[in-house]
């Protein structure tokens, strides 16, 4: 059992079930404020379900998430302030590039004039200005992941969790975006926590890696 | 125009058996009776025409049609949506025969839920409530009806839906409720147009419900049709009726084709994988076995009055409502049992041909992009929204003289039945057939096959499983179909519907108890049709 910080996230001797399937059990991890961690591990270790459990779409069926000093793990997912990046983006396909990027911005009810402002803002951050009224489907790969970043980012979420973000690129693409990506995280201060199978990526993004064996 | 498929560019070949198909016995026997209608004396009489279609209490007709259609399918896609989604979230024990289940009303005999739901909610209900000759039972009969068809349709593309979008939506910050109306609502959008435009059609041309239930006072455009042609023998109004409801039939498909590609998200639908959660402890578990609860009860009410009727005969249980079926009696030429048999054989002809027609027109539909397809795709669907005595009426006074004299050929009612089962065999087959990847077929190319060999051996075999479901659903329908049989049928071959309403056309008890007998009996044979199609459907694609 780790120490436990008063700010950061702390998981404490999380298990996740899916019916009789055990994904994660006796799982424990702390992330400080304003640390890039990477959770390695190979495919069916349970990544993806500890991010799940962080985020609230799946109830842990033991321990607990504490989200600087309060215990979330019961809080709904939208209540808790932690952003996500999904692996394959999970953009809004009915909506335009600016539209998915606006849809957190709208939720925390900021004006009309700051939310367009502060989408210019995100799509320079990624790289991608002018992008705003494309449609999502006319997007390539990496712009794609490039969005969902974004989307991710612009509500300012005090935690961003990120689900093998670069997973479906190609090596080229994927060293530059991972440069990219450590530069957008040390730039804006975001507390990161990002779920990869792959060492090299783990290396250049995060400041720590944390690594996750398969249940036994 | 694209053409892909094992064909190539000679798919329009598979067009033709169809097209003639429906030419002769649709388009001739409607145009005929449409015909006769506005040129009783041989020659166009359009001043006739245009009086009758200037009378008030036609647009009168037309418009109560049209506003009952409208708030039926709107509670059909409420009650719809909220079934949908338990089905698509939730996985529980006896889910997938529950969802069968809920097919079974949709191809019950409309005369069948009919006198099921006078004994629900006539006079004599069972719960208190006297809703016969109201507005209201006509709509809570068609909800029953086609509630099936948004289950199905609505809860299949929803159980395909990423749920990641509704997953990052959350952590944006959004609520359910905002979730469900900004992320999953307008990605639903196309399948509930789907859905909606078809409970409408089947709503504005319902017949036997607005028959049995609507009362004397309240008739729709199909009602008042059947009455002009067969107690008036106005064939000028009744075709003047029969066009006004075709167009609108025609504008609707044409706005839902319209509306369909608008709304298309190009969101690819995955395979429907194994996401469902079981029902969860606490109120929102509570609150979705209540819901499940309400509407198996809404669902089973009638049906299970029917079987009651069907075991009363002298104010007590007894099994002789069956035991008289195999006595001939005043009431009909042949015994209750012929009128079976004669169901079950009449059903299977018109299985084979709305198969053979309904799967031919279905490739050659999957197979083109263009105008054509679209053409043929629209014009199929269009015997679902005809009037069937405008149908069956036609069909005998076209088919009825040499060369083609099928008065007293018994294929006569495979034929109609056949006609009604195409756009349901259309609908089953197109998504499976264009779910077959063309890579597969450029490999057998490569391989040496020619392009029937390709289409047997590799088409046939991925799409088996939805044509023994569209088979399934077929055989159903013609075990239903009542309106054009009405005309059709001979005298000495009456089919299980048409006995029914004959038996309870007649005063007494015991021809009422024969006739929920023989409901009964019906509801059986199509519960295992449904089995069927719900054994065969594959990871729950087409759009019924």
């Amino acid at each position: 059992m780790t120490s436990e910080p008063t700010s950061g996230l702390s998981l404490v001797d999380i298990a996740v079930q899916y019916g009789d399937v055990v994904a994660v059990s006796g799982f424990d991890l702390s992330v400080s404020l304003g640390e890039v961690v990477a959770l390695l591990g190979p495919s069916g270790c349970g990544k993806s379900s500890v991010l799940s459990a962080i985020t609230g779409i799946v109830t842990p069926s033991a321990g607990t998430v504490v989200w600087n000093g309060i215990d979330v793990t019961n809080v709904a997912t939208h209540l808790r302030g932690i952003g996500m990046m999904f692996q394959d983006n999970a953009l809004f396909p009915h909506k335009n590039v600016a539209g998915n990027i606006e849809f957190g911005l709208r939720m925390q009810k900021m004006a009309p004039e700051a939310r367009s402002s502060r989408i210019g803002e995100m799509l320079e951050l990624v790289g991608l200005p002018g992008y705003g009224e494309r449609g999502v489907d006319e997007l390539s790969g990496g712009q794609q992941q490039r969005v969902a970043l974004a989307r991710a980012l612009a509500p300012e979420p005090g935690l961003l969790l990120l689900d093998e973000p670069l997973g479906s690129l190609d090596r080229d693409l994927r060293d530059r975006l991972a440069d990219d990506l450590r530069t957008i995280f040390t730039s804006t201060g975001t507390t990161v926590l990002f779920v990869t199978h792959d060492r090299d990526e783990a290396g250049r993004v995060a400041d720590r890696t944390v690594v996750m064996a398969a249940p036994s | 125009m694209t053409a892909r498929g094992p064909f190539g560019r000679s798919v329009g070949l598979l067009a033709v058996i169809p097209a003639v198909f429906l030419a002769v016995f649709f388009l001739w026997p409607v145009a005929a009776i449409v015909w006769r209608g506005l040129a009783p004396e041989g020659s166009l009489d359009l001043a006739a025409t245009f009086d009758i279609a200037t009378t008030g209490r036609w647009w009168k007709v037309a418009w109560f049609t049209t506003w009952q259609a409208l708030v039926s399918t709107a509670v059909t896609l409420i009650v719809g949506i909220a079934i949908a989604r338990i089905f698509a979230k939730y996985e529980f024990v006896g889910r997938r025969w529950l969802r069968a289940g809920f097919t079974v009303p949709f191809v019950l005999p409309t005369v069948v839920v009919g006198t099921a739901f006078i004994a629900l909610l006539g006079s004599n209900s069972p719960i208190g409530l006297d809703l016969r000759d109201t507005v209201v039972a006509v709509i809570v009969a068609h909800v029953f009806f086609n509630v099936a068809i948004v289950v199905r349709t609505v809860g299949d593309s929803w159980a395909r839906l990423d749920p990641r979008a509704e997953h990052a939506s959350r952590t944006l910050g959004a609520g359910p409720w905002t979730t469900w109306r900004e992320i999953t609502l307008p990605r639903l959008l196309p399948s509930i147009l789907a859905a909606g435009s078809i409970v409408f059609l089947f709503s504005f041309t319902s017949f036997g419900v607005v028959l049995l239930l609507g009362g004397p006072a309240r008739t729709t455009l199909e009602v008042e049709t059947y009455i002009q042609t067969t107690a008036f023998l106005r064939l000028d109004v009744a075709a003047v009726l029969a066009m006004i409801q075709m167009t609108i039939v025609v504008l609707t498909l044409v706005f839902q084709r319209r509306m369909r590609s608008r709304l298309e998200t190009g969101e690819q639908l995955r395979r429907e994988q194994s996401i469902r959660r079981p029902i969860p402890q606490g109120t929102a578990g509570v609150g979705v076995v209540f819901s499940v609860a309400v509407t198996l009860a809404f669902m089973l009410a009638p049906l299970l009055m029917l079987v009651h009727e069907s075991l009363r005969s002298g104010g007590r249980y007894t099994l002789a409502n069956y035991r008289g079926l195999n006595d001939g009696t005043s009431v009909m030429f042949v015994t209750p049992l012929e009128a079976i048999w004669n169901s079950v054989r009449f059903g299977v002809a018109a299985t084979a041909l709305a198969v053979v027609v309904g799967g031919l027109a279905a490739a050659a539909i999957a197979y083109t992009s263009g105008r054509a397809g679209r053409a043929l795709d629209l014009t199929l669907m269009l015997p679902l929204g005809t009037s069937a005595a405008t149908l069956g009426f036609g069909i005998l006074i076209t088919l009825d003289e040499p060369p083609l004299d099928l008065r007293t050929s018994v294929w006569l009612v495979p034929i109609a039945h056949a006609l009604v089962g195409i756009p349901f065999v259309i609908r089953l087959l197109v998504p499976s057939i264009r779910a077959v990847d063309d890579r597969l077929r450029t490999a057998a190319r490569v391989l040496g096959a020619s392009p029937w060999k390709t289409w047997l051996s590799v088409d046939v075999p991925l799409v088996a499983k939805a044509v023994l479901a569209a088979a399934g659903f077929a055989f159903a329908v013609s075990l239903g179909e009542f309106g054009a049989t009405a005309f059709i049928a001979r005298p000495e071959h009456p089919t299980l519907p048409t006995a029914i309403v004959r038996y309870l056309s007649r005063p007494g008890a015991a021809n009422f108890g024969q006739a929920m007998a023989m409901s009964t009996i019906l509801m059986g044979v199509t519960v295992c049709a449904v089995l069927v199609i719900e054994r065969f459907r594959i990871g729950d694609t087409g759009d019924f």
